[in-house]
């Protein structure tokens, strides 16, 4: 493994981060600090830790409606970000946007996304900026499985194969979308397969193995910095919550609750890293209570914060009008 | 499931359920299909009663009822399964499909606006396409600017939809029953905050025509008309006006498309003021076709201008402040009526 010292402490804060995030957002949720839908990324957290961690700095990504854990993963700051949840002013979005909306471009994070298949056409979007301007910046696109039977999936997809577009397709299969199987809405198994019909590559990898994820990653955003056009990257996950919060998750068979229960990407993680000694348990719990301080003082930070005045209403629609 | 055959109080999801249900029992020709609106396809057992029944569980039981080859579960796929309602309108069914948002129109303009809608003018008369699109308008559930809009007047716009949209349980029921049967392609619109609603809804069989408005209240100093939930607001804006020596006369206005003008401007006529409350945008939206339409019918009745409360020109914002802010209610309008009211006549 060529990750250095470093890299690992970061890709562990990362998925910590994430991990107590959503819990912290479930427990606020369940009180009734949080208006609106919330989707959580418990469970995935390897995917998008692994993928953003072969992304530099100027790379985009496009998110979904379950978008918490790719802004941490992608550097968005905790505090703004819980603020926006909560719809307070100082959210990343002035509390316009929330939960399904989160965004921040000046992170290369084009957005949390409402719509089900609205992200892929945006990221050939960034990708063709990219090829026209040259900056070599590559967008990785996650979605879910439910996302794939979205036409604007397979038109992307081509569409950047045709185009020989920097974008990375990351299907995030949990197995579900909302309450109905991916087993039922989707005609094959691996998601991956359909790389073959945008003569792209495609690769399945296991989606709680945030090394595998990672070194996928780092071979999609290489043939993409290079020129040499897109990539799908299919990760195979369980969503460990209910769709939404309130979801009683009756559909869910023992067989997925039982397999979903023994992912655990962050104690897989711990394992591995102090088998090979590279850390110790007592450093990785250090990096756990800076994880639980920081998102402990984001919740502070966003109930605090105030509302936002009400002309926000009707400012940022346009640039200028009339 | 046995349905009552005498009136009694439920919700307008249960209203819902119960005009669905009985369509179904009445004509195999029904199907209904949507996103999870059985829930768990595949899943054993879960016909029984854990099905989600639709995300609002508006559907909840159908499943059960009549199986999963009438009740259909999809992909998120909104092109090809609104498309293919409106296909199975065109060569022998009566769908009924569920667009969950109506935000998600964009993933199946095409369907609407330039197959469904515009088939049987295009081949001469000689299609009908009897297909019934259920789905949520509205803010209040802080749900933001993709799932919280108000899109009846951009349905509308299109020639070949009806539009419709209740403002209580009986009239769910007996608008649904109605869309169900109608030849025509009818976009039925729900209120996100309204689904556990109650009222008295008679039992059995219940119809109530599409393009006839209501006389919620009648009255004689100022018309309110609303729609869906603006209707209520309307209500609960008249009680609050009456409290003052206001007497005010509510439309509800119940189908947008065909728009039932004759009603308006008997009452226009009556009144000499109209407000419309509208939780739409407001470029080209209902409450300007309104007052266009009572501009150019009912001038010489108006004894002050038409006033209008509706959404702002904006996306629906998610902060609670925001929202409220955003939306018509019962306050916003009572203070629309004093304005209108305090035009010399
Ligand atoms: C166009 C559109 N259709 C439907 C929905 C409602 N919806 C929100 S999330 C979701 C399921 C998404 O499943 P998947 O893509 O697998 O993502 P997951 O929730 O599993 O992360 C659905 C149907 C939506 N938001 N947008
Ligand atoms: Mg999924």
């Amino acid at each position: 493994m060529n990750l250095s010292q470093d890299e690992l402490r970061s890709m562990y804060r990362t998925m910590v981060s994430i991990r107590n995030f959503e819990e912290t957002v479930k427990q606020a949720f369940a009180k009734g600090h949080i208006p609106g839908f919330v989707h959580l990324y418990v469970g995935e957290e390897a995917i998008a830790t692994g993928v953003c961690t072969a992304l530099r700095a100027s790379d985009t990504i496009t998110s979904t409606h379950r978008g918490h854990g790719h802004c941490i993963a992608k550097g968005c700051d905790m505090n703004s970000m819980m603020a926006e949840i909560y719809g307070k002013a100082t959210g990343l979005c002035k509390g316009k946007g929330g939960s399904m909306h989160i965004a921040d471009v000046g992170k290369g994070m084009l957005g949390a996304n409402g719509i089900v298949g609205g992200g892929p056409p945006l990221a050939c979007g960034a990708g063709l900026t990219s090829v026209v301007t040259g900056s070599g910046d590559v967008c990785a696109c996650f979605f879910g499985d439910g996302a794939c039977e979205q036409g604007t999936f397979h038109e992307s997809a081509n569409l950047a194969a045709i185009w020989n577009l920097p974008v990375i397709f990351v299907a995030e299969n949990n197995g579900y979308a909302q309450s109905t199987p991916a087993t039922y809405h989707c005609a094959i198994e691996n998601i991956a397969e359909r790389a073959a019909s945008y003569g792209i590559p495609g690769a399945v990898v296991d989606g709680s193995d945030v090394f595998a994820v990672h070194e996928a990653a780092v071979e999609a955003v290489k043939r993409a910095r290079a020129g040499q056009g897109p990539s799908l990257l299919e990760c195979k996950t369980y969503r460990h919550h209910g769709h939404f919060e309130g979801d009683q998750q009756t559909y869910k068979d023992d067989l997925y609750k039982s397999v979903s229960q023994g992912k655990d990407s962050i104690r897989d993680f711990r394992a591995l890293v102090t088998q090979h000694g590279w850390f110790t348990a007592e450093e990785l719990d250090a990096i756990d209570r800076e994880a639980e301080q920081a998102v402990e003082e984001a919740l502070a930070f966003a109930e605090s914060s105030p509302v936002p005045q009400v002309e926000e209403v009707t400012s940022d629609v346009y640039v200028s009008y009339p | 499931m046995a349905v009552a055959t005498a009136a009694r109080t439920i919700t307008i999801a249960e209203a819902l359920n119960e005009s669905i249900r009985l369509e179904m029992r009445a004509d195999p020709k029904i199907v209904i299909m949507g996103e999870d609106i059985a829930g768990g396809a595949q899943v054993e057992h879960l016909e029984d009663d854990e099905a989600w029944g639709g995300v609002m569980g508006v559907t909840k039981g159908l499943v059960h009822e009549f199986g999963r080859e009438r009740v259909l579960d999809t992909p998120i796929s909104e092109a090809a399964f609104i498309g293919a309602a409106v296909g199975a309108a065109a060569t022998g069914l009566r769908p009924i499909a569920e667009l969950m948002f109506c935000g998600f129109l964009g993933s199946c303009l095409d369907s609407l606006l330039n197959q469904g809608s515009k088939l049987r003018y295009m081949f001469g008369g000689k299609a009908m396409v009897p297909v019934t699109i259920r789905t949520m308008i509205g803010g209040g559930f802080r749900a933001a600017a993709q799932h919280a809009q108000t899109l009846y007047p951009m349905f509308a716009n299109i020639p070949g939809l009806k539009v419709v949209a209740p403002s209580n349980a009986a009239d769910a029921k007996g608008l649904l029953t109605a869309s169900i049967r109608d030849d025509d392609p009818v976009i039925f619109c729900e209120h996100i905050t309204m689904y556990t609603m109650k009222g008295e809804v008679p039992g059995g069989e219940h119809i109530v025509p599409i393009g006839k408005a209501a006389i919620a209240r009648p009255g004689s100093d100022v018309t309110l008309l609303g729609v869906s939930l603006t209707a209520v607001h309307a209500l609960k804006a008249a009680e609050s006006l009456a409290e003052e020596g206001i007497d005010a006369e509510v439309i509800d206005l119940r189908t947008v498309s065909p728009l039932d003008e004759e009603t308006i401007l008997a009452s226009v006529q009556k009144t000499g003021r109209l407000v419309i409350v509208d939780e739409a945008n407001p470029l080209c939206g209902l409450a300007s076709h309104i007052a266009g339409m009572v501009a150019s019918r009912g001038f010489h009745w108006l004894r002050a201008p038409v006033g209008m409360v509706t959404a702002p020109h904006s996306p629906v914002p998610f902060s609670p402040v925001l929202e409220d802010a955003y939306l018509p209610n019962p306050e916003k309008v009572v203070a629309a009526v004093k304005e209108t009211c305090a035009h010399a006549s």
